[in-house]
């Protein structure tokens, strides 16, 4: 016995009221429903799988993927956030710096600046594994005990493994500098040279075969040119020197490719009786603009609000508030329609970041297959 | 060391100056007599004192100098 197109839509919808939340489990599972059968089949799931982008632009883009259980949509999520590895700056060797930043807020700073090249050579990059340090005893006897393999060629920087920026920036005064002072003028772009330290500044040093997977114009750079790091005054200088190596969110923010990756539920809005007139205009007032639009309504000539754009809708259950529309309106959320929002920092697409994840969590499944299948023998 | 050249530590007095092989600055570790520079604390030029030299600048007799920063390299984690 097939359930009824409302039963299913029913089913779909998460139901916001006033004061609490209902409908939040999802129940697409076997045995939950008497003669349904439920069980998880790879047509099925093609079928109902749909994805439209809404905006793809090449560092944000918005796409509603439907037809999925929030626990895939999240892994997606949180695949992006902490799992796919990028470039940034990890090891800093400062040679000078006079500047009133100190050299440990400095080398913070740098981490964090997002960095791009080619995507071909940063692919052909391999990890650095940081060794225990040298000073360090007991760290050195844990990595031991943990019993992993130590490839020692992984903790030696190489061509493979480590990029080398550079960053040498010296503040003077100008030319006229001096004189200028003296007549009063105190913008500092004026009176000095590099009062201020940009990221395009660092200068990037290929090492053996980095001449060729970073050739122009495919160079390690900062994403923006414009960050700035400091800000120098004359006499003052940062000489530095920079390793740039692979890594995961996990570990720090800083490798995370993306700014922000997160999801909505489509909102849904029921009118359940006609709500016309002055009261129509009320009502669509309680929305985002665009979410509700009035037409001439046939039968009694008058406005009415019928839903445009749930979209656009905040899902902020102000028209809930108010009594003459609490009975004629249901709020809810789409279970299954997830509008995805994927910022990327530039150091790949976006798009092209979601479909890593995918490939991630596939092969997270094929080895949780393997290992299965390893207990089994 | 034959007996007749040996003589008692001095520990009650301090009339007598420690024999040189205590001083740690005798150690050779680093040159007492090497330059080295100073920044004034009113006009930001540099001074170089050498040992006994008095503290102050040279230009503008300030006695108030800074130390400059360590021309080692530093390493450190950008996290």
């Amino acid at each position: 016995m097939a359930p009824s197109q409302e039963e299913l839509e029913r089913r779909r919808i998460v139901g916001v009221h006033a004061e609490h939340v209902d409908n939040v489990s999802s129940t697409d599972f076997p045995h939950h429903y008497l003669g349904e059968d439920h069980s998880w089949d790879v047509d099925h799931f093609r079928n109902k799988l749909q994805v439209k982008f809404h905006k793809n632009k090449p560092f944000e883009s918005v796409f509603s993927l439907v037809g999925i259980d929030a626990a895939v949509a999240n892994a997606f999520r949180r695949i992006l956030l902490a799992e796919l590895p990028t470039l940034a700056i990890e090891d800093v060797f400062v040679f000078n710096n006079t500047s009133i930043i100190q050299d440990e807020v400095l080398c913070h700073r740098l981490g964090l600046i997002p960095l791009t090249g080619s995507l071909e050579g940063l692919r052909w990059m391999r990890w650095y594994k940081k060794p225990p340090p040298a000073d360090d005893p007991a760290a050195q006897a844990a990595a031991r005990a943990s019993g992993e393999e130590f490839d020692s060629a992984a903790s030696v920087p190489s061509d493979n493994n480590t990029v080398v920026m550079d960053l040498n920036v010296k503040c003077e005064w100008a030319p006229d500098g001096q004189k200028l002072a003296k007549q009063g003028e105190r913008d500092p772009e004026k009176l000095y040279v590099n009062s201020s330290v940009y990221a395009r500044q660092f200068q990037f040093v290929p090492q053996g075969n980095q001449e060729k997977y970073f050739a122009e114009p495919g160079q390690i750079r900062p994403v923006n040119p414009d960050v700035l790091i400091a800000k120098l005054r004359p006499g003052q200088e940062i000489s530095l020197r920079c390793h740039c190596v692979k890594g995961i969110g996990a570990d720090h923010a800083k490798f995370s490719p993306v700014a922000t990756a997160s999801y909505r539920l489509l909102p849904s809005i029921t009118i359940k009786e006609p709500i016309l007139g002055q009261d129509a205009k009320k009502f669509a007032r309680c929305f985002p603009k665009g979410v509700i639009e009035l037409v001439d309504d046939e039968a009694t000539g008058e406005k009415k609000a019928v839903v445009k754009d749930t979209m656009k809708d905040t899902v902020s259950r102000e028209c809930l508030r108010h009594d003459e529309f609490k009975d004629k309106v249901a709020l809810g959320r789409y279970r299954d329609h997830f509008i995805f929002s994927v910022e990327s920092t530039g150091q790949f697409e976006s798009d092209a970041l979601f479909l890593e994840s995918v490939k991630a969590l596939k092969a997270k499944c094929q080895r949780f297959k393997r290992n299965l299948a390893d207990l089994m023998r | 060391m034959s007996r007749e050249s040996f003589a008692a530590p001095n520990l009650g007095g301090s009339q007598q100056a420690p024999a040189s092989g205590f001083q740690p600055t005798a150690s050779g570790y680093e040159n007492l007599d090497k330059p080295v520079g100073y920044l004034c604390g009113d006009c930001d030029t540099k001074v170089t004192l050498k040992r006994g030299d008095p503290i102050r600048c040279k230009e503008c007799g300030y006695r108030v100098l800074y130390k400059e920063r360590t021309n080692r390299m530093i390493q450190f984690e950008a996290r």
